[in-house]
């Protein structure tokens, strides 16, 4: 069997040979066809990644109608964050197993060292439970505590990057930093870690930048009047009182919350405590609507915040529907290229060949086709991997890149692709009437 | 040409007839809600913001240290007086966003303090005495702001101006049907009277989700006091690269507690542009090349598979030319088969295209397909098919009548 499967083969690459333009034509739409998908999904897959997949069942953001229904058109979402109030209500109740309030910093850094100008860098304020319930890992020290939460301490935790810059690598725990006009002593300094969507972030970002450089307590943030870097959104604001504490004190939304609930009852409980801190407002006057509370998970608050971009699910899209015209052009040639030989499928079947060995033949045929194809189909995924700062934003080209699984998928989809549509055609040449054929000879 | 004999002849093809008519469909369905969509990018690409941008470059400048705002006030206004002393600076001012800037402040406007009732949403400029003259604005009525109405806000300040100057599309969707000037609108609780309109001018957004109330922007006469600022600067004709060189090292020069990022600090507006549309561009132009591959392999698999045809029929087309008939009647014969299947295809694809579109309009809020795209759809195609089938048709015209005795 295996010495036929070679003959099969041998017969195929004659066959091929035949009509070079035919079998270059089919190999190249292929290899584009596939590749242009094998590109695309490369992004897609990048941008729609589970960025915590073994934590992401347990994280979950919650949003309750701060501004009421008469705020929102129709079918427009309640606002996707918290005002200081709220978040801080939810805070000191800490209902959930962990819980932190969040909210994006925009610093200068002042470098020790005179000679250095100041530069600009990005992190967020947040709580101990940042940590413990984003599983960030730490190459030196680690996060602060709730008693340091609570003593608003001037602490804070690095990026390894940031590390590196300043103090060469080295272990910089119990060293500190100026970040504009306060110090901050390092306690940990983060491992390279950049969850992709920045799922605590999106609705701020569009979730692929580059890493934060630090980290540090919210309850300090607020003490030093930092403003926040990412969207602050306020609704019938004319009634503000004017200051920080008149920002604080405002329906303006601008501060992001997690949880940690470990199971289903957990998420239940929490449901029920929101549902009832939105009737307890009610009843102290502060809303006049029903309660209206929301819980997303994870990967339910990344669609909520519709993190993929339209640009690369309408790519994917378009490129599916390309492989998909470059498929039925492969039947075609096929079809063309099979029924071209119908006078030899006569002959053979008339001399005993079965069906069976018919199919046989001419699918190792199209399979070569088909491997061609995935080889021709890798390269220009290759050349597609390189171009994708060409077509998308360079934040999530970065992300992109040739991996193991990308060129098996390639080479699978490409054969498979192939195959499937060598099917019709295959079918065909394997119903040639042997007799017919040798008639009209 | 008789089309009936051609007709029969491909029901003998069905299968052949059938995957060229469904590539064609598919083609079709794809490559004009494709052009729709590259088009729909480029008209955004072009958008016009209504300043003068191949004049103006934007620092962005952040201080460091977090001064207040008394020092914040003062170190602005000497940034100001050291730009303007740069050669080849012929205007700036201080604000908080520009056009294309993809960032800002947004209020809601309306007849009345009731913020419910807002009557549209507009973007935000912060402004002085020189923004209308640096960004190259027309005012079209009434005047600019005087020095004494400039105020400044501090962090966290609620903006509640006395005075402002709006577009002319604002003007005319708040007081249709009389001039805005001298008209109070509110932006805060207390109302803003109208002292000029300029004649165009976009919001900072360029995403189409903020397109609705993208020609409504409200200049303001403020300085935003906070510690990130962006200097908007119109240099002297053909100074843009000297000036664009020069500004960063003059202020760092002034004062070094600042940052002004050295990859991306000081932009033309030809950089801002490019940065603002960057996914519309990549969206063009993948969707151009898909579009052009996509058209090659079709027309190379009608190549593929007429010359097929072509070769299967050598025999008869062999007898028809013994039989008198010409090798015009040939050519015309395969030209017309394949018009037969390309029509048979585009009207298929007619009806795909706009199931497509509908589709996409329901996921990506894209427009209605414009039915010339759809034309110009099927032009492409049925063009595309009649050059590739060319040919093997020619190839096919030149089988001599001898052929029509040879057996195979």
């Amino acid at each position: 069997m295996e010495s036929m499967l070679a003959y099969y083969l041998r017969l195929g690459v004659r066959s091929l040979r035949r009509n070079p333009v035919l079998t270059v034509l089919m190999v190249l739409a292929i290899g584009v066809g596939v590749a242009a998908s094998m590109t695309t999904y490369a992004v897609f897959r990048a941008v729609s990644a589970n960025p915590l997949p073994d934590k992401s069942a347990q994280l979950f953001a919650p949003l309750i109608d701060v501004w009421g229904p008469q705020e929102r058109g129709n079918g427009d979402d309640i606002p996707d964050a918290f005002t200081y109030t709220d978040a801080m209500a939810l805070m000191r109740d800490r209902k959930a197993a962990r819980q932190t309030a969040i909210y994006p910093l925009n610093h200068t850094l002042i470098p020790a060292d005179v000679s250095r100008e100041p530069f600009y860098v990005t992190g967020y304020a947040a709580y101990a439970d940042f940590f413990p319930m984003f599983e960030t890992p730490f190459v030196y020290g680690g996060g602060w505590n709730r008693e340091q939460d609570d003593a608003r301490a001037a602490v804070v935790v690095i990026s390894s990057q940031l590390n590196q810059q300043l103090f060469g690598g080295a272990n910089s725990v119990g060293r500190s930093v100026r970040l504009d006009d306060h110090d901050y002593r390092i306690v940990g300094v983060m491992a390279d870690w950049n969850p992709r969507p920045r799922f605590y972030d999106v609705n701020n970002s569009g979730g692929f930048n580059d890493p934060p450089d630090f980290i540090l307590p919210f309850t300090q943030a607020v003490d030093t009047h930092t403003d926040t870097a990412g969207n602050n959104n306020c609704y019938g604001s004319a009634g503000r009182d004017p200051g920080w504490d008149g920002w604080l004190r405002s329906n303006c939304v601008w501060v992001s919350l997690w949880v940690e609930l470990p199971d289903s009852a957990a998420v239940q409980a929490y449901r029920d405590y929101l549902q009832g801190y939105g009737a307890e407002q009610n009843r102290a006057g502060r809303f006049h609507w029903p309660p209206n509370a929301q819980l997303f998970d994870l990967t339910q608050w990344l669609q909520h915040e519709k993190v993929v971009p339209p640009e690369t699910r309408m790519s994917l899209l378009l490129s599916l529907g390309f492989l998909l015209v470059c498929l039925v052009n492969t039947v075609g040639l096929l079809l063309a290229k099979f029924m071209r030989r119908a006078g030899e499928i006569g002959v053979r079947r008339a001399l005993g060949a079965s069906r069976r060995e018919i199919w046989t033949q001419y699918l190792a045929e199209a399979a070569m086709v088909g491997v061609a194809g995935g080889v021709v189909g890798l390269l220009l995924t290759g050349v597609g991997m390189l171009s994708i700062g060409l077509v998308f934003d360079p934040e999530i080209a970065r992300m992109t890149h040739m991996s193991v699984g990308l060129i098996g998928l390639t080479l699978l989809c490409a054969l498979v692709a192939t195959v499937v549509a060598a099917f019709y055609p295959t079918w065909r040449a394997a119903h040639v009437q042997p007799a017919w054929q040798l008639k009209s000879q | 040409m008789q089309i009936k004999p051609i007709l029969a002849a491909l029901r003998h093809h069905k299968a052949g007839t059938l995957l060229i008519a469904a590539q064609i469909a598919l083609t079709l369905a794809i490559v004009c809600n494709a052009l729709f969509i590259i088009h729909a990018r480029l008209v955004r690409l072009h958008q016009p913001s209504g300043i003068d941008e191949a004049s103006l470059l934007v620092i962005g400048n952040q201080w460091a240290g977090k001064p207040g705002s008394d020092q914040m006030a003062s170190l602005m206004a000497a940034d100001l007086d050291t730009l303007r002393k740069v050669p080849g600076v012929a205007n700036v001012y201080a604000t908080n966003t520009f056009p294309l800037g993809n960032g800002g402040m947004a209020l809601g406007v309306s007849h009345s303090p009731d913020k419910l009732k807002s009557v549209t949403t507009s973007g935000i400029y912060f402004a002085d005495e020189n923004a209308l003259a640096t960004l190259g604005l027309k005012l079209v009525e009434g005047r600019n702001f005087r020095p004494d109405e400039i105020g400044q806000l501090d962090r966290q300040g609620y903006v509640k101006p006395d005075v402002v100057i709006i577009t002319r599309a604002l003007a005319a969707l708040m007081f249709p049907q009389r001039s805005a000037i001298g008209q109070p609108i509110y932006i805060s609780a207390k109302p803003s009277i109208v002292i000029g309109i300029v004649d165009e001018l976009r919001t900072p957004w360029v995403d189409t989700s903020f397109a609705k109330w993208a020609d409504y922007s409200t200049l303001i006469p403020y300085r935003e006091l906070t510690p990130i600022v962006q200097y908007i600067v119109r240099v002297q004709p053909g100074q843009l690269d000297e000036v664009m060189h020069r500004v960063r090292a003059a202020l760092y020069a002034a004062n070094r507690l600042r940052v002004i990022s050295p990859k991306d600090g000081v932009r033309s507006f030809a950089q801002v542009r490019e940065q603002a549309y960057r996914d519309d561009r990549g969206m063009a132009i993948l969707m151009s090349g898909i579009s052009v591959i996509l058209l090659l392999i079709t027309g190379a698999g009608i190549v593929g598979l007429t010359s097929f045809w072509v070769g299967q029929r050598r025999k008869q087309i062999g007898v028809r030319r013994a039989l008198g008939a010409t090798r015009h009647d040939i050519l015309s014969y395969f030209l017309t088969e394949n018009l037969l299947i390309a029509v048979g295809g585009v009207v298929l694809g007619g009806v795909l295209a706009i199931g497509l579109n509908l589709w996409l309009m329901k996921q990506f809020e894209l427009d209605r397909l414009a039915p010339g795209y759809l034309l110009a759809g099927v032009v492409t195609l049925l063009l595309l098919g009649q050059g590739a089938v060319l040919a093997p048709a020619l190839r096919a015209s030149r089988v001599p009548p001898v052929e029509a005795t040879r057996s195979i």
